[in-house]
């Protein structure tokens, strides 16, 4: 028996089966829903951009802990979470140089320069969309209308707006709202204009639903979220039914239910407690409602998240939970 | 029903390996040696009675209880000091120890003066606490304030480990009647006996005494760390152990099923602490629960269980939340020895480390509301004074934040060696 050669390590001797790698590739499959339905409706347009994000991402992930003499830790799998988020973010018919500037500012920019994995303060996907939308407005937001891949195959794009963009320019230029956004239940399937992976509320919730379960991510910042987003957006629209869509079209259409199961829950960028997260929840809740009921933007799901990923050391270092019998301080 | 307290994990509990196998006496030979180690116990290490050449009775006191926190040794064998050096530990690398040749296998120990006091026959007998945390039984039956309460914990809740379970079915009796004598002793009102829930003939076996004896069962949630003192306390009674005091200040003290039964023998027996049953499991042919003379061998436990299935990897002593991996089996049976478990590599988790992706888990495990994740930064930059802020001393070392985390991150190391330094800071401000 080879017994000199006997493995010492603290305690515990054995661990939960569940690894990094493991949990980010759960956040892959509770997004399949969502890319299903990105792929039907949008067809080779929405798989183009999945595959190029992933190269792009992927490479610069490589490229960059190559630099920084790191291991390449491709392995982790948190890349191609972030790679897959940065498509969903995207509008369908994106060109190939937008998806690389995305990739390189969510890798390098929002990950690898604070340090990679755990250390980035804010959603790499969402620096990136930010990045984008503010730098080249015209690309990420000419969106193109869904057709089913089953009803039609050719790869023309006609344009769409988004609901809640097109409301946007109706109550800037008339004062209200003037289409009737009654039939809601296309927002609920997906059968809208808009970022890939923002289109059908129903797979992302099935996925959000899913990563609970899996205790992946806990129930406390999409519930906070999406309450106190409501909290808000119900009580105007009861006053101001001309300015404002209903709470359900709000609810169900734009980022706000891949942001508050996806991109909110973000572990790295979301506070570590309970009571934390529930006061982050609230803060993209409240910012979201605010941005798109009063602010330039039609959509305020990014903006909101980043600003309450910035408060999140604050949260984390003010909100410590009581210990068991905690003393006074000595 | 709620664990009663925050926190916890549910591991693979791997007991069946050796639930069911009664406690086997070991049988030894003329000529073999065991090496009882002078340091069982928190506190001051025994000082040595004997000399080398000297022959030595099975339960003669070998070492001397030096100081308050301190207890005595007995020799658990008849036979001849060989040497007296250093032995292999578990915990502290190396102990001073007595190596006696033994002359007569048979031999059973010699008894103790039984006349004395309880505490000071308690300190006599050598007696200790036997769910591994091993602070010298007699301090604790000294309590400076009113006592209410007796836990007797048979919570077990360490996976693989089953010899108290063992004990709770085979010497039933015994151990309530040791906590029984604790109980009058101290003029305790209420004697409470805790068994999880996974224990179902334990907690029959406690019941069918109830009505000679007057004391209840309480059957707790599975969930690791349930036999933690403050977790144990706060199921069974909903009092919570401030940080940094003993149970005593809640008016509670807590002994371990094992503790019991050596109480028990030691008052009306008249027998010193010199053997101990241990759960010797995991890559063997035959998993066992054996009863064991302090000072064997732990190569000697692991051929009794028929040796090793495949490569040994990893060999801990005591539960795999809480034991220690030993560098080698050469290392004796102390009255800590709860467990001897075997890990081929296939048996070991993945270690593969990421960066913290502060996912929270460590947080929700923590049965002492902590966060290791935010602490193991203080700790990883030697941030001590924070980490005094944020409550490192009342980290019980359970190692459940570690066992959840999914980047591998050593937390409970780090608020181990973390804790030491933060003791030195608090003394020093003590000291101005």
């Amino acid at each position: 028996m080879s017994e000199n050669k006997l493995l010492v390590t603290f305690s515990p001797h054995i661990r939960d089966s569940v690894q990094t790698d493991k949990i980010m590739l759960n956040v892959i499959y509770a997004l399949i829903p969502a890319i299903a339905v990105s792929i039907y409706y949008f067809g080779f347009f929405a798989l183009k951009t999945y595959i190029l994000t992933i190269i792009f991402t992927l490479a610069f992930e490589a490229l960059f802990l190559k630099i920084r003499g790191r291991r390449i830790t491709l392995d982790d799998n948190s890349a191609l979470v972030t790679a897959i988020l940065l498509a969903m973010n995207l509008p369908p018919a994106s060109p190939w140089w937008l998806i690389l500037i995305g990739s390189f500012i969510a890798i390098v920019v929002g990950k690898q320069v604070f340090g990679g994995l755990g250390q980035n303060p804010f959603n790499p996907a969402l620096v990136a969309r930010v990045f984008l939308l503010i730098s080249w407005p015209a690309q990420m937001t000419s969106w193109i209308k869904p057709t089913p891949i089953i009803e039609n195959f050719n790869f023309d794009s006609v344009s769409a707006a988004t609901p809640l963009s097109q409301a946007k320019t109706e109550l800037i230029s008339n004062g209200k709202i003037l289409t009737d956004f009654s039939d809601a239940s296309a927002y609920f399937l997906g059968n809208i204009g808009g970022s890939l992976g923002e289109i059908s509320a129903i797979a992302l919730i099935l996925g959000g639903l899913y990563l609970i379960y899996k205790k992946i991510i806990s129930w406390h910042i999409p519930v906070s979220y999406l309450a106190s987003f409501l909290i808000i957006v119900i009580p105007y629209w009861l006053f101001f039914p001309d300015k404002s869509l209903s709470p359900f079209i709000h609810l169900f259409t734009g980022g706000l239910m891949l942001g508050a199961f996806f991109m909110a829950t973000d572990m790295v960028t979301s506070p570590i407690t309970k009571k934390g997260q529930i006061i982050f929840g609230v803060g993209c809740g409240v910012l979201t409602a605010v941005i798109r009921l009063f602010g330039g933007y039609p959509e305020g799901v990014s903006f909101a998240i980043l600003i309450m990923n910035a408060f999140v050391p604050l949260i984390d270092y003010y909100i410590r939970p009581e210990s068991l019998g905690e003393a006074e301080k000595v | 029903m709620t664990n009663g307290f925050i926190g916890g994990i549910h591991p693979d509990y791997k007991k069946t390996l050796t639930a069911d196998k009664p406690i086997e006496k070991l049988s030894y030979e003329k000529d073999e040696i065991v090496s009882v180690p002078l340091s069982q116990h928190i506190g001051a290490p025994a000082q040595e009675l004997v000399k080398k050449k000297e022959q030595v009775l099975c339960g003669q006191k070998i070492g001397a209880s030096k100081g308050f926190i301190s207890t005595n040794i007995h020799s658990s064998v008849t036979g001849e000091v060989v040497s007296i050096g250093n032995l292999n530990s578990p915990l502290t690398g190396k102990v001073k120890g007595i190596n006696i040749k033994i002359s007569n296998p048979e031999d059973s120990p010699k008894q103790i003066d039984t006349g004395k006091k309880f505490q000071d026959l308690i300190l006599e007998a050598g007696i200790v606490g036997m769910g591994g945390a091993t602070f010298p039984t007699h301090v604790k039956l000294s309590p400076p304030k009113k006592i209410d309460t007796l836990i007797i914990n048979g919570a077990e809740c360490e996976p693989f480990l089953t010899c108290d379970y063992r004990l709770m079915i085979e010497s039933t009796e015994e151990i309530i009647k040791g906590a029984k004598i604790i109980q009058d002793e101290l003029k305790i009102e209420k004697l409470i006996i805790a068994v999880e829930d996974n224990k179902p003939e334990a907690i029959k076996a406690f019941n069918k005494y109830i009505h000679g004896f007057n004391f209840e069962v309480k059957a707790l949630p599975t969930v690791y760390p349930q036999g933690g003192e403050k977790q144990l306390i706060l199921s069974v009674l909903g009092r919570i152990v401030p940080e940094g005091k003993l149970p005593l200040e809640v008016g509670v003290i807590v002994h371990n099923v094992a503790t019991c039964k050596a109480l028990y023998d030691a008052v009306e027996n008249g027998l010193p602490l010199t053997e101990r049953a241990v759960t010797v499991t995991g890559a063997v042919k035959e998993p066992k629960n054996l009863l064991v003379k302090i000072g064997t061998p732990v190569s000697k436990l692991i051929d009794a269980c028929g040796g090793y299935v495949g490569e040994p990897e990893k060999i801990v002593i005591g539960g795999p939340m809480m034991g220690f991996s030993a560098n080698t089996t050469d290392m004796p049976v102390s009255k800590a020895t709860s467990g001897v478990i075997v890990f081929r590599k296939e048996d070991l988790p993945s270690l593969k480390m990421t960066n913290c992706i502060r996912c929270g888990r460590c947080v929700s495990a923590c049965p002492m509301g902590l966060v290791p994740a935010i602490m193991e930064q203080f700790a990883i930059s030697e941030l001590y004074e924070r980490l005094l802020d944020w409550h490192v001393l009342n980290c019980i070392e359970c190692g459940c934040c570690s066992y959840v985390c999914p980047a591998r991150r050593p937390l409970v190391g780090y608020f181990k060696t973390g804790k030491r330094q933060v003791m030195n800071i608090v003394k020093e401000r003590e000291n101005k």
